[in-house]
């Protein structure tokens, strides 16, 4: 009799437990990685693991919405943008708290954005916010706040910049601006990264070092009916081969890592297994860089020549179609990407011709230089071998990622860089992210990412004149004034353009959603908020 | 062993890590990598990855940031990675159970596998089990762990699903893992095994036992296999250090949360306090592990003395 | 002692071992003459139209790599590679061991504890790390991989030699020198030395063996020698996560560093044995 009792009871209690999860997230699902998770501090996190993970426990003024590259507000309500295009006036959204319960406030946000500018924070964002008012004096150490951002009242803020910049939208909405609770961050100090508290869709609820990271639904959320599961599951430490295996017997949902090479063909064969690849483009171009202040690269024609000398479709074969051959600097999901461009095609004849032109009818001696991870050495060796055929004789340099980004940004020292591995994937959706950082003259100094040290002061200030461009009816102007900036710098052939990866990304049949939110370009490499178990 | 000869030998094992972490220390200032660089990422503007410098302290003369570490390693400081900002000590400790777990199980089925494979050897020598034995101890030396791993996670965690696919936690998941280290590893211990006892089978003291009539069995386990095992003792004590280091192919294919991973990626980014750390925890665990071995010795041969 | 000459070459072991090893240094030196193909040049029939290497058979004996490339060239060159690094590296590592050796062993007192406590510094230092922030700092080549390799080996050869000259100092021939008068010098060189070479000669044959793995060991870490010059590890690091695709990849090289290293040890093994 008594049993009988504890057991209805029991079963009340499940149905209850049962109806409640169900109404919110439901069910966990698994995510391997092959490396530790560095760290969850949105200040610091710039990986290709953690960046979706943070995106999962904090937010920022802007998101995007879910699988594509198009702005809304976030933890704004609304924003209005001056005349003058220089000050930005956010109204936050009410019915907002952190992890920890404590409501949003304004202050919170310009808190963050201080910590990120702070160079006590070593923040790898920090470049992102130089432009708001008053961050040069404050990151100097003269003043002991950014006087450009200021708190209107609990729900209103206002950031002005020293000029116009078209792109301001896309860097609040980086990880590097997500809300951070300050008495969370002065509790525990440089170990935040390891105790994250924020306002996003998920909680952290566990983390062993190596080994396994768990969050668990936000339930106060302030989204509706988002995450739309009660926990991820990330395992890390297992190896690409063995996560796949895993996969096949049903203990992981989502190889974090991406399809293992050994494996890629063989699952997109199997048309059980190809129905479960999600495929997306990315911010992404493969390049190789000529330096044109190396001779004889500095002749024009001889870079023209050997953008003609490599056989692209050759390349993007040898990493099993993964990608699609580049021609031009921006890639296809980009703002300002030119669909007919044709740029310079495959054609041997010319290249050896364009080479006698300039002085070098027998070739010449060089050096590529490489990151020594696979694919990349294989990559190397395949330009070097169609350089070879026009009679250029290329030596190899593959070395750590480390090594070779220090020689690439020292003058003078490498004449060609292949940017396999390490360049360049766009930090938000705006064609400026393809030149400032890596084309202007501001970049072509040492410790640069303008590995050609391609400097043309022209374009610098026809791009900072398009960047100042920043009301809703001027966008399609700018777009094509970059688009046809672009081009003119493919005329100096800076850059041998080779190809754009795509993104592929298994998932297991219980896993639902659109396919925009396994390959999203923003929310890198899923939108966590967005999967459900079906 | 006596007490004064014990203290000694910690004496010069505590130089010899100070030797180890002064050329770790010089070697890592002589990587043509900027740390600082790759912690301020590739977005930072130049003023960005000066004020990253001066945070690091990488903008201070090399012996006062020497003299700083070594001050940081008397209080028993590790100093915080550049990329996590986590402290290196936690990072370090928590994975030092997993490798020292790892690196006990892999030596135990190297001695388990490779002893009586040698010895068996040594007995039967210049016959068909010596060939084949050698032939084994070689194939398993050259063999990429990293292929042998895969093939038994393959077979015994995904055909036939008798373990864990790799992982931590359980007494099963270690055992491929031991197995992959012991049967790699095993063909040194078997290769020294067999020498070495060959050696002493040879000797005039055991060639007299031989001659005095007792049974080869009792020849063999009385006599001679405690002085043949010197050198076996004196591996594992190199072993254990070697370990520590080297079974990074094996953390990484079951997925084993060890040090040998932290090291790599910690190399990789060029993560300077890291990558002294694991060096100084490595080089303790061979000076431990030879003074281990040494006290090893003075059991097994009593004619063996420290002074 | 011709017995055991006699006796050691009757023995099929060992002159299988010694037929390896002539195969693989006339692989080495004649590697234009025996390899069919250029193991540099990539052949675009050599891989499918979705990247996949072809399997050993048809015009590619062993098949090919992911680049397309023949593979039995390649390991026909690659076997230049492991030698010259291996007779590079065994020579530096026995002279800089030999020396060391000597001298600590000789004089020892505080000078041959001294260059003792320095060995132990060198084997408590994690070998590879050591390889690959060398590798690093200097920029890998055929030269520095060897080096390197040298760097890391010398230890061993100290060991054994300080051991042995230790034992050697104390015999009368080396008192009578010293009452003579003889240097040092003279006498390292004159009397010890000559007792020391067998050893050097069996420790060169292993060494060679070892160096052979430690080549690709560096390779496997992505810090051996530059492509697209052929090592055998450096086929198996460019090819060992598309084993499952391609096994061929890591079979055959991993192969011919067995047969290598194992017959490098034999002969080493058999001439201790003569000498020993």
């Amino acid at each position: 009799m008594k049993f009988a009792g504890l057991r209805m009871i029991g079963l009340l209690a499940t149905l209850v437990l049962a109806s409640v999860w169900a109404q919110g997230g439901r069910g966990t699902i698994y995510v391997s990685f092959k490396d530790d998770i560095s760290t969850l501090d949105p200040a610091i996190g710039y990986d290709w693991q953690n960046w979706s993970i943070i995106k999962s426990i904090f937010d920022g003024l802007l998101d995007y919405e879910p699988g594509t590259t198009r702005l809304k507000p976030h933890l704004a309500e609304k924003y209005i943008i001056s005349k003058d295009g220089r000050s930005y006036t956010f109204v936050l959204r009410g019915g907002v708290r952190f992890h920890n319960g404590r409501p949003l406030v304004a202050q919170d946000v310009k808190y963050s954005l201080e910590r990120t500018l702070n160079p006590k924070t070593q923040s790898p964002g920090q470049s992102f916010y130089l432009g708001i008012e008053g961050a040069k004096a404050f990151v100097e150490g003269k003043a002991k706040e950014v006087t450009g951002i200021k708190v209107l009242d609990q729900r209103t803020l206002q950031i002005t910049l020293e000029r116009p910049d078209a792109s301001f939208l896309h860097k609040l909405a980086l990880n590097f601006a997500h809300v951070v609770p300050r008495e969370e961050v002065e509790r525990w100090g440089a170990d935040f990264g390891k105790h994250p508290v924020g306002t996003g869709a998920f909680k952290l609820k566990e983390w062993r070092l190596g080994q396994r990271v768990v969050l668990e639904r936000n339930p106060q959320y302030f989204v509706a009916g988002r995450p739309r599961v009660q926990e991820v599951v990330f395992l890390i430490g297992l190896d690409p081969n063995v996560a796949f295996l895993r996969f096949q017997r049903g203990e992981v949902d989502l190889l974090g890592d991406g399809i293992p090479p050994a494996r890629f063909n063989e699952v997109m064969s199997s048309p059980k297994l190809r129905s479960l690849v999600a495929i997306g483009e990315q911010l992404h171009t493969g390049y190789v860089t000529l330096n044109v202040k190396v001779a004889p690269l500095d002749n024009i024609k001889v870079r023209q020549a050997l953008n003609m000398a490599i056989d692209k479709q050759k390349i993007v074969r040898l990493i099993n179609n993964r990608a699609t051959p580049a021609v031009q600097i921006l890639p296809p999901l980009m703002p300002g990407y030119a669909k007919d461009y044709a740029g310079y095609p495959y054609n041997l004849e010319k290249a050896k011709q364009l080479l006698a032109e300039a002085g070098f009818p027998n070739g010449f001696s060089t050096v590529l230089y490489a990151n020594n991870t696979d694919p990349n050495p294989r990559i190397a060796q395949a330009i070097q071998q169609d350089l070879a055929r026009v009679g250029v004789k290329v030596e190899l340099k593959t070395l750590a990622q480390s090594t070779v980004i220090e020689a690439a940004g020292t003058p003078g020292q490498a004449p060609m860089v292949w940017s396999g591995g390490m360049a360049w994937i766009a930090d938000y959706p705006d064609p400026n992210n393809f030149y400032w950082p890596i084309l202007s003259c501001a970049a072509a100094v040492p410790g640069g990412w303008n590995w050609a040290w391609y400097c043309n002061q022209d374009l610098d200030r026809k791009a900072q004149a398009l960047d100042a461009m920043v009301q809703p009816q001027e966008q399609a102007a700018r777009v094509a004034g970059y688009r046809d900036l672009f081009k003119r710098i493919m005329e100096d052939a800076p850059w041998i353009p080779i190809f754009h990866e795509k993104r592929f990304t298994l998932r297991s049949a219980r896993l639902g959603g659109p396919d925009s939110i396994y390959v999203d370009p923003i929310h890198i490499p899923v939108n966590y908020e967005e999967v459900y178990l079906k | 062993m006596t007490i004064r000869y014990f203290l000694g030998r910690l004496f010069q094992g505590g130089l010899v890590l100070l030797a180890v972490a002064t050329i770790t220390f010089g070697l890592l200032y002589l990587l043509p990598a900027d740390p600082a660089r790759l912690v301020a990422g590739r977005s930072a503007s130049p003023e960005s990855v000066a004020m990253v410098r001066k945070e690091l302290g990488l903008d201070r003369p090399l012996y006062e940031r020497y003299v700083r570490y070594l001050g940081g390693l008397l209080r028993g400081d590790l100093g915080r990675s550049y990329m996590q900002r986590t402290e290196v000590r936690e990072l370090i400790l928590s994975r030092l159970a997993p490798t020292l777990q790892l690196t006990l199980l892999g030596i135990f089925a190297e001695l388990a596998i490779g002893l009586p494979l040698g010895i068996l050897a040594a007995v039967s020598s210049g016959r068909i089990w010596d060939r084949l034995v050698t032939v084994w101890a070689f194939a398993m030396v050259a063999a990429p762990q990293f292929a042998l791993g895969l093939l038994l996670l393959y077979t015994f965690g995904y055909l036939w699903p008798i373990f864990p696919l790799g992982g931590y936690g359980s007494w099963q998941h270690a055992v491929l893992p031991a197995l992959t280290l012991g049967l790699t590893g095993g063909g040194w211990y078997a290769r020294m095994a067999r020498s070495s006892l060959r050696e002493v089978l040879a000797t005039d003291y055991v060639r007299t036992a031989k001659a005095k009539g007792l049974s080869p069995w009792v020849v063999l386990g009385k006599h001679a296999l405690r002085p043949a095992l010197l050198p076996i003792v004196a591996m594992v004590g190199a072993d254990l250090g070697v370990f520590m280091g080297g079974v990074v192919v094996v953390e990484a294919v079951f997925g084993w949360p060890g040090i040998g991973q932290l090291a790599w990626q910690a190399i990789q980014q060029v993560d300077i306090p890291i990558v002294l750390g694991v060096v100084l925890v490595t080089a303790a665990s061979v000076v431990v592990g030879n003074l281990l071995a040494d006290l090893m010795y003075t059991v097994l041969d009593p004619r063996v003395r420290y002074t | 002692m011709r017995q055991r000459w006699r006796k050691l070459l009757s023995d099929p072991w060992f002159l299988a071992a010694l037929a390896v090893a002539i195969a693989v240094v006339v692989m080495a030196l004649l590697a234009p003459l025996v390899a069919p193909y250029d193991p540099a040049q990539q052949f675009p029939e050599g891989i499918t139209a979705d990247g996949q290497p072809l399997p050993p058979g048809g015009k590619f004996v062993l098949g090919t790599d992911l680049l397309g490339r023949d593979l039995f060239s390649r390991i026909v060159w690659g076997a230049r590679t492991s030698l010259i690094v291996g007779v590079l590296a065994n020579g530096v590592a026995l002279a800089i061991g030999t020396l060391i050796g000597l001298i600590a062993g000789y004089f020892h007192g505080w000078i041959g504890g001294l260059l003792m406590r320095f060995t132990d510094v060198m084997t408590a230092f994690p070998a590879l790390l050591l390889a690959i922030a060398l590798a690093a700092i200097l920029k890998p080549s055929i030269w520095i991989v060897a080096l390197v390799i040298a760097l890391v080996s010398w230890v061993q050869v100290a060991r054994v030699i300080y051991a042995q000259t230790l034992a050697l100092s104390r015999r009368e021939f080396v008192e009578a020198a010293v009452a003579l008068g003889a240097t040092p010098w003279r006498i390292m060189v004159q009397h010890l030395l000559p007792h020391l070479a067998p050893s050097l000669v069996v420790w060169g044959s292993l060494g060679l063996a070892s160096t052979v793995l430690l080549e690709a060991a560096l390779s496997f870490l992505g810090v051996g020698v530059q492509p697209p010059t052929p090592s055998w590890g450096g086929i198996i690091n460019e090819s060992q996560s598309y084993f499952t695709q391609a096994p061929w990849l890591v079979a055959f090289p991993g192969l011919a560093i067995l047969l290598t290293a194992w017959a490098f040890n034999v002969l080493g093994d058999s001439l201790r044995e003569v000498w020993g």
